[in-house]
């Protein structure tokens, strides 16, 4: 079943098109990820859903019903914000417990459920303390247990692990993702780090200016990017201009070519160029070897095992056809 | 902002700090002791007797109640129409944006910032104009005109304090536009509106200038003291009332200061 439908929907702000004409379908239990950079209309596509915008244009389903002009309140879906929004005013199972009781659950009831949401995030016992006191990672677990508690049909996370350190958000990333597995309720997740994107989410849409430029698996989307935007957002491709790919004996427009996609010497059945190299940079297990090759600029990655060429040694380089990507529309 | 513990001021500043006590507070203890004083007609120093039957002579002077049931009806409805408007127009300057909105801060900050004479002036041709007759109701709007910039200043400022996500966290957990207010919004502002609303109070309790304006044949408790001195008749039956009201007006000040200062989490915190 498509738990959240999107069909041409728009939100304009004045002259501004925060969305503009966005068509998704996501899938019941998927983990599905808006990526884009800030101001690409991923986070208003999230408000959109959760209802506190209102769209300009086009329709809007969630669970088969119409969401345009339902009130967040009346909505079965929960968010986690960005700045996690607790209540500082309440302790930590109060706020979990906010949403029973405006639902008007019974105190004993709902307290219990806070208690065993709280323990489902990991933290059984820290009911009695205040937001202020936690740090931001248990900030963040209180949140999710204050969303999770009401069991929403589609979760909305905004920009969940952006305030958290690298530790810890790799250790929440995995916590999320076993999350959303055992309570299969669909997790639609904002972000602008394209790694958080590729390695939780199975399904990615990248906006870009309100408009969704690709829409596809992580491994669709990072191999096989439509646009030269979203080769360059979505790790760091090298954009290849449209006169190297017809020397290479493709069409004539813009390619991408991932950058471990090219190695140094050539093989049989690959394709090969030649070049000047002109910077490299040592990455840990591999290094980074920058050439310039037709007047454009190529980034490969060179296995540590491979010694790594001097800078302006003229040097052949070759990648399979088929990971050479052409690109409609680019600019 | 705190000082070095070992720097000790100099004695000169020490003197001159403690004259400047003595300065503000020297009087309202002068008030004190001629509520006492046997001498009925002038404020003889140092009184020639001590007597507590002014006390009894004020209770049983039913102007000095008909002022005070005045003052204390007047600054309750001021200061509850305040309450209600002060609030929605800091909700409003806060949490919205719309054209005018800086223009619309400062004329509701404006009233208290005039003289209290325009403010009078002003309200007294208004009402002539369009004939409202002197009353009660009069003296209740002059007085909510300066009651409600109090219970703005201290709302606004709290509202500022709220992330505009609280609101939208409320109401994505499930609760409508009332139970976010309730449940939300009002502990996170309770304090600062209790502060302004006693705040308001006290200032209408005492005001004499926009009252003389604004009432007809009424006096309220400042209007009536400000008579009883012009023409004295009991003399320090004013000075009782004066020393009575400055300890029932102290402790409501008193604990608006305590709640405002170190209070984000006091009103409301059980629910």
């Amino acid at each position: 079943m498509t738990a959240v439908l999107f069909q041409q929907v728009s939100r304009h702000f004045g002259a501004v098109r925060a969305v503009d004409s966005v068509d998704l379908a996501i899938a019941e239990g998927e983990f599905f990820a808006m990526l884009g950079p800030s101001g690409s209309g991923k986070t208003t596509c999230l408000r959109l859903m959760a209802g506190f915008e209102q769209p300009t244009g086009g329709h809007i389903e969630i669970f088969g019903e119409t969401a345009e002009g339902v009130p967040p309140y009346r909505r079965n879906v929960n968010t986690v914000f960005q700045d996690y929004a607790l209540f500082p005013h309440l302790s930590i199972l109060e706020n979990v417990a906010y949403g029973l009781m405006v639902k008007g659950v019974g105190k004993a009831e709902r307290l219990k459920a806070a208690e065993e949401a709280l323990a489902m995030v990991k933290l059984p016992g820290y009911g009695t303390r205040r937001p202020g006191q936690l740090s931001g990672g248990q900030r963040q677990r209180v949140a999710l247990a204050r969303a999770l508690v009401n069991r929403p049909r589609v979760l909305l996370l905004d920009e969940p692990l952006g305030a958290l350190d690298l530790k810890l958000r790799e250790q929440m990333q995995e916590e999320l993702k076993s999350l959303q597995k055992s309570l299969g309720i669909t997790f639609v997740f904002v972000t602008h780090d394209q790694g958080e994107a590729l390695s939780m989410a199975d399904r990615i849409a990248v906006f870009s200016e309100g408009r969704i430029q690709q829409l596809g698996t992580p491994e669709e989307v990072y191999k096989r990017p439509k646009t030269r935007f979203v080769a360059d957002f979505v790790g760091s491709s090298n954009v290849l201009p449209p006169d190297f790919v017809e020397s290479l004996g493709f069409g004539r427009h813009h390619a991408s070519l991932r950058p471990e996609a090219i190695t140094l010497g050539d093989g049989p059945g690959r394709k090969q160029f030649s070049g000047r190299v002109t910077a490299s940079s040592f990455l840990g297990a591999a290094s980074r070897v920058t050439v310039e090759a037709n007047g454009a600029r190529i980034a490969a990655m060179v296995p540590a095992s491979t010694a790594v060429p001097a800078e302006g040694a003229t040097v052949t380089l070759s990648f399979l056809p088929e990971d050479l990507h052409t690109m409609d529309g680019a600019q | 902002m705190r000082s070095d513990k070992n720097t000790s001021a100099p004695l000169g500043l020490k003197v001159a700090a403690g004259a400047g006590l003595l300065f503000l507070h020297l009087p309202i203890l002068l008030i004190f002791l001629y509520a006492f004083t046997t001498e009925e007609k002038s404020y003889q120093f140092p009184p020639p007797g001590y007597t507590l039957k002014w006390f009894a002579a004020a209770w049983n002077r039913p102007d000095v109640w008909d002022a005070l049931g005045l003052s204390v009806r007047v600054a309750s409805i001021s200061t509850a129409v305040a309450l209600v408007l002060g609030t929605l127009c800091a909700a409003a300057v806060s949490r919205t944006r719309f054209f005018g909105r800086e223009a619309v801060s400062l004329l509701v900050i404006l009233p208290i910032a005039l003289p209290g004479i325009i403010t009078g002036i002003a309200l007294r041709s208004a009402f002539s104009f369009v004939d409202i007759p002197f009353s009660f109701w009069t003296i209740v709007l002059g007085h909510a005109t300066f009651c409600v910039v109090v219970v703005y200043n201290n709302a606004v400022a709290r509202f500022r304090r709220i992330s505009g996500s609280l609101v939208e966290a409320s109401m994505d957990l499930g609760a409508d536009g009332f139970q976010t207010f309730r449940y939300v919004i009002l502990p996170n502002i309770g304090t600062a509106l209790l502060a302004g609303g006693m705040l308001a109070f006290a200032l209408s309790f005492d005001e004499v200038i926009v009252t003389t304006f604004t009432a007809g044949q009424q006096s309220t408790l400042p209007i009536w003291m400000l008579e009883e001195l012009v023409r004295p008749r009991q003399r320090p039956v004013t000075n009782v009332v004066a020393m009575v009201v400055v300890l029932v007006t102290f402790l409501p000040i008193l604990a608006a200061y305590y709640l405002t200062r170190d209070g984000d989490q006091v009103a409301g915190s059980g629910k």
